[in-house]
Parts: C-alpha cells; structure tokens; sequence
C-alpha cells in the first residue's frame, strides 16, 4: 500500500516541480500562469498522497519529510515525469502522455476499496480531467500548426515514446493493475494523434525502473538537488 | 504582421447571479483556447461560475473625442431621473 502511495505522489510531486520551472519563462503569459496553476494542483495532490503515505507507514514522516529527505533512489516515480522540460513541444508533449494515462489511473482509482485512496481520487480526477483537456487542445494546436511546430511535437513524441510503456508495466505494488488501462489510453491517444496529424511510432521498447526505483534517469538527481536543498540546508526552516 | 494570438475581452458571472462583468484581457489563439486561458487567469481565486469570451476586434466602442455631443445633451434634463417628479402622499408606495 505505501509503496503504491509513493508511486502517486512521486508521480505528482516530480512532474509538478518540472513545470514549476516554467513560471516566467513560458512562451505566452497566458501559458506561464496556465502551467502555474496545473504544477500547484499537482503539488496539492502530492500533500494528499504523500500524507497519507507517511501516515500508513507509521514511521512518522509526514509529505514534507518525504519530499524533501528521500535520495533518487528512494523515488518511485515514472520515467516520463523526470525527464527534462527542454522545448515547450517536449514539455507540453511529457504532460499530455501523463495527463492521458493519469486521469484513466484516478477514474480507476475513485472505486478503491480503500475509502481515503477513493477520496483523494474523487478530488484529483476533476482538476487532471482539466489537465488533459489543456494538454490535448495544445498538442493538436502545435502538431496540425506550422511546419515547424509540427515538427517539433513529432520529435517530441518520438523522444518521450520510451518511457510510455513503464506506465503499464503492470506489478503488485500499484493500487489499480495499470496494464488493463493501456486500451483506454490508446484509443484517446490515437484518435488525439490524429487530429494533431503526428503518427504513434512503432516501437514497443519501454525503458523501466522509475516507479521500482531501480533506475532512475541521471535527471532526477539534478532535479531534486534543486528542489531539496533548502529543507536539507535549514532542517527547521518555516516558510 | 503581428505574431502575438488576438485579443480577446473576458466576462465573468460571479456566485450570485449577478450578470457577466468584464474582468479583462487575454490572448488565445481561437474561442476554445480563449475560454481556458480565462480559467486560468481570472478564476483562480473561485471568482465566477460562467465565463464569456468575446474576440476584442468584434466589439465596437464609442468614440472618446464624441463625448461632448453623445452624453453632455443628458446634463441638464434631470427630470429623466424619477426622482425629480414629487409623487403625492395617496400614491402609496412605488
């Protein structure tokens, strides 16, 4: 069970501090606050899983302790999540393949026999059910766009194509069996491709070793090196 | 030509039933796009229920310098306010 916790609230926690780096940089004003505000629901979610994470581990850490005092290794969030914002395209493209696998994990989620798993579920569906929308409109935006920009989400999505396959790797510790969700994904998947004129590339190659922790990308590091190193610095800081 | 999406006019319709009040500007690049900006820009602290999005280049505006011939003539006709008029004792309420 908090292995499964963690998994979530890694997921949330890593992707939100991704786009956090966004803010005052994005292309478009409209876009900075627009990304604000989806990393800030993330990082929402991650207080509640997290929180209940610790609280069913019974060790005594609390979200705050989990987030800021864990090594990489530690982690278990996906591949995808980690893997850094580069262009817009890579950005936008990296949250459109998680948002799309994501909202099919919470609809799934809102059923769990566990009533506090199925509470925080019921909560996260409707702010990532506006995630997807977004991401989906800006993926067909920029891949039926300019030459240019379709060229850029294609790569994007032959870059990132890799680290889909970890999402359904299927094993005891999720809290839903994630392969029986690849159906719904791929049809949301294609049918948005489509219309977005980018074609799914063939491979089935999947890198693994995010959500078991056994390998992270040399990415993650760097990231929580920055995310942690004020809590790490200043252990009783208030802010 | 300008590489900036056009401009759109945002109304918003708060809690109360109150009518849709223009809160402001963005730029999108068609409606769709307009209406989620607007989420995100001007709800975020739950300020309405309902969002209208006009582009800007549709609205057309009086001009500032016509405003001495469209709103002076109203200066001195207070008798268009009801209150000019004493109403009689056996009215009754209004």
């Amino acid at each position: 069970m908090v292995e499964g916790l963690l998994r979530l609230g890694d997921n949330t926690l890593v992707l939100g501090q991704r786009l956090s780096a966004w803010c005052g940089h994005a292309p478009a004003l409209e876009e900075d606050i627009a990304l604000a505000n989806i990393a800030l629901d993330l990082i929402g979610q991650t207080q509640l899983w997290l929180g209940l994470a610790g609280q069913r581990e019974g060790q005594g850490r609390d979200a705050d302790r989990l987030a800021y005092h864990r090594d990489a290794w530690d982690f278990r969030n996906l591949l995808l999540v980690e893997q850094p914002n580069r262009d817009f395209g890579v950005t936008m493209m990296r949250q459109f393949l998680f948002d799309t696998w994501h909202l099919e994990v919470l609809k799934a989620l809102t059923g769990h026999v566990d009533e506090e798993v199925s509470a925080i579920a019921q909560k996260a569906v409707k702010e990532v059910t506006y995630h997807r929308e977004r991401s989906t409109d800006t993926i067909i935006a920029l891949g039926d766009g300019t030459e240019e920009s379709h060229n850029r989400m294609q790569s994007a999505l032959d870059r990132l194509w890799p680290y889909v396959g970890e999402m359904f790797d299927p094993d005891d510790a999720d809290l839903t069996d994630m392969a029986t969700l690849r159906p719904a994904f791929d049809t949301y998947l294609l049918s948005t491709l489509d219309e977005a004129t980018l074609t799914k590339p063939d491979s089935a190659f999947a890198h693994l070793g995010g959500k078991t922790g056994v390998r992270h990308t040399e990415h993650l590091g760097h990231m929580l090196a920055t995310m942690q190193v004020l809590p790490r610095s200043y252990p009783d800081a208030k802010w | 030509m300008s590489n900036e999406w056009p401009l759109w006019e945002v109304f918003i319709r708060g809690q109360h039933g109150l009518s849709h009040r223009h809160v402001g500007s963005l730029h999108a690049s068609d409606a769709e796009h307009a209406l989620q900006n607007a989420r995100d820009v001007y709800t975020r602290r739950k300020e309405g229920l309902s969002i209208w999005v006009v582009p800007a280049a549709d609205i057309t505006a009086s001009a500032p310098d016509e405003k001495g011939s469209l709103y002076d003539p109203a200066d001195d006709k207070v008798y268009r306010h009801p209150t000019f008029f004493d109403i009689p004792d056996d009215v009754g309420a209004m």
